[in-house]
């Protein structure tokens, strides 16, 4: 399975300034974990250790085919082939 | 059809007075078919035309009953725009001189609007987005502590008015709701309508739609820097869905030429997400009655020329993605 991963601009000194990558992966905690392997150092700036193992950092949403992973199957989430994952940083939102 | 004799007195002692109670409309062209609807409510319908009435009142009220906030005191606000027009509303009325900061990226209206209300504008960095709004009011406030400063990202009578007001309003007027969804900036209204509801019946699902932040994520050196609103409680939301700039503006657009409804950007992301929320219900063979807070109208975004563009347009402007819309 092979997803497409658009990596924020501050994640982006990790893969040589690439916006995309490619990561072959059949589920969300296996993608995050062969993102790491194939570009050392950024999974440090997704990831803690939690309770039950890795989690995703407080800051960080991880959207696959935009929608939230947390509220999806978290780490177990599964991925197919042409799935788009987009990491953002949590923002406050606008017109307030 | 009631008659004019038999509704309800339409007559207020004041424009405060006429906050809340906003009309609850099914859409017709954009609701899918079958056992499904989806239902929005025109938050623009309230006097300085958005949501941000109910929680400016709520949290002005609450300072005042608490003391917080004295007769006279300057109010001092973090906003792009809608709250601090609220609250330049409220203030001119009982008296409290009103200062906003925004990011200067925000539209030309907003500010004249604010100014025109009588707000003092401070203008920080469009790059740095709310985030940086939010962190130079709290610089101003550390300064000069006699101002009173509501916090809507923190001030928990932003949720409370949503909990005791918009939530029951939509259950009374939609008692088949099954979802709600509203675009996530505080995250007050859906903390305070996701709580009412669920009390009501933990079956119904609340779902944020989350504008995609574009090029504003430039603006941040690492994702540290983020922020999540200290008024959003996350364990209310059973799902989070982002929207890109380019969907919210050609969603807006749609839903003045085939419902007829003039409603601020945000509106397209929050029908969008509906729109996809019902099409998994129907796919699943579930029936799905979706409500969706249109946040405000459309009149504070004349300047991006929006509805004057034609999809093809909008699709290839890139620029759309990089500032704030809502």
């Amino acid at each position: 399975m092979s997803v497409e991963v658009r990596v924020p601009s501050m994640l982006q000194k990790f893969t040589g300034g690439e916006k995309i990558v490619h990561i072959e992966a059949a589920d969300i905690g296996e993608l995050l974990a062969n993102l790491e392997a194939a570009h050392p150092g950024i999974g440090e700036q997704l990831m803690e250790p939690g309770a039950d193992g890795a989690q995703l950092r407080r800051f960080v949403n991880v959207f696959l085919n935009d929608e939230d992973i947390r509220f999806l199957d978290g780490m177990s989430t599964a991925t197919s082939d042409g799935d788009v994952l987009a990491i953002l940083p949590a923002l406050a939102g606008g017109a307030r | 059809m009631t008659t004019a004799v038999e509704a309800p007195p339409v007559r207020y002692q004041s424009l405060i007075e006429t906050i809340g109670n906003t009309p609850l409309v099914r859409l017709g062209g954009m609701s899918p078919a079958e056992d499904a609807s989806i239902w929005v409510k025109l938050e623009g319908q309230n006097p300085t035309g958005s949501v941000k009435d109910r929680i400016a009142l709520a949290m002005l009220d609450a300072a005042a009953a608490d003391g917080s906030l004295q007769p006279g005191q300057t109010i001092l606000e973090p906003t792009s725009g809608n709250t601090g027009l609220s609250i330049a509303m409220i203030g001119s009325l009982r008296g409290h001189p009103v200062r906003c900061v925004m990011p200067e990226s925000v539209s030309v209206e907003r500010r004249d609007l604010l100014s025109f209300f009588g707000a003092e504008v401070i203008l920080s960095p469009g790059e740095l987005g709310s985030n940086g709004a939010v962190r130079m009011a709290q610089e101003i406030y550390a300064e000069d502590p006699s101002v009173f400063m509501p916090m809507q990202y923190e001030n928990a009578a932003n949720p409370g008015a949503h909990y005791r007001a918009t939530g029951p309003e939509i259950l009374r007027d939609c008692p088949e709701i099954t979802h709600f969804v509203a675009g996530l900036g505080t995250g007050g209204t859906l903390t305070g309508v996701g709580r009412f509801l669920k009390e009501h019946d933990p079956q119904i699902r609340i779902v944020a739609a989350a504008p995609h932040p574009g090029d504003l994520v430039q603006g941040l050196r690492s994702l540290d820097e983020g922020y999540i609103p200290p008024v959003l409680d996350e364990s209310v939301l059973d799902g989070r869905i982002v929207i890109d700039s380019r969907t919210s503006f050609a969603v807006t657009k749609q839903l003045l030429e085939r419902e007829g409804i003039f409603a601020g950007i945000s509106a397209g992301a929050a029908i969008r997400a509906a729109q996809r929320i019902t099409e998994r219900a129907h796919q699943q063979g579930q029936p799905a009655h979706v409500v969706v807070l249109l946040a405000d109208g459309g009149w504070k975004y004349l300047s991006t020329r929006l509805w004057a563009r034609d999809y093809d347009d909008i699709a290839a402007d890139e620029t759309i993605e990089g500032k704030i819309w809502w």
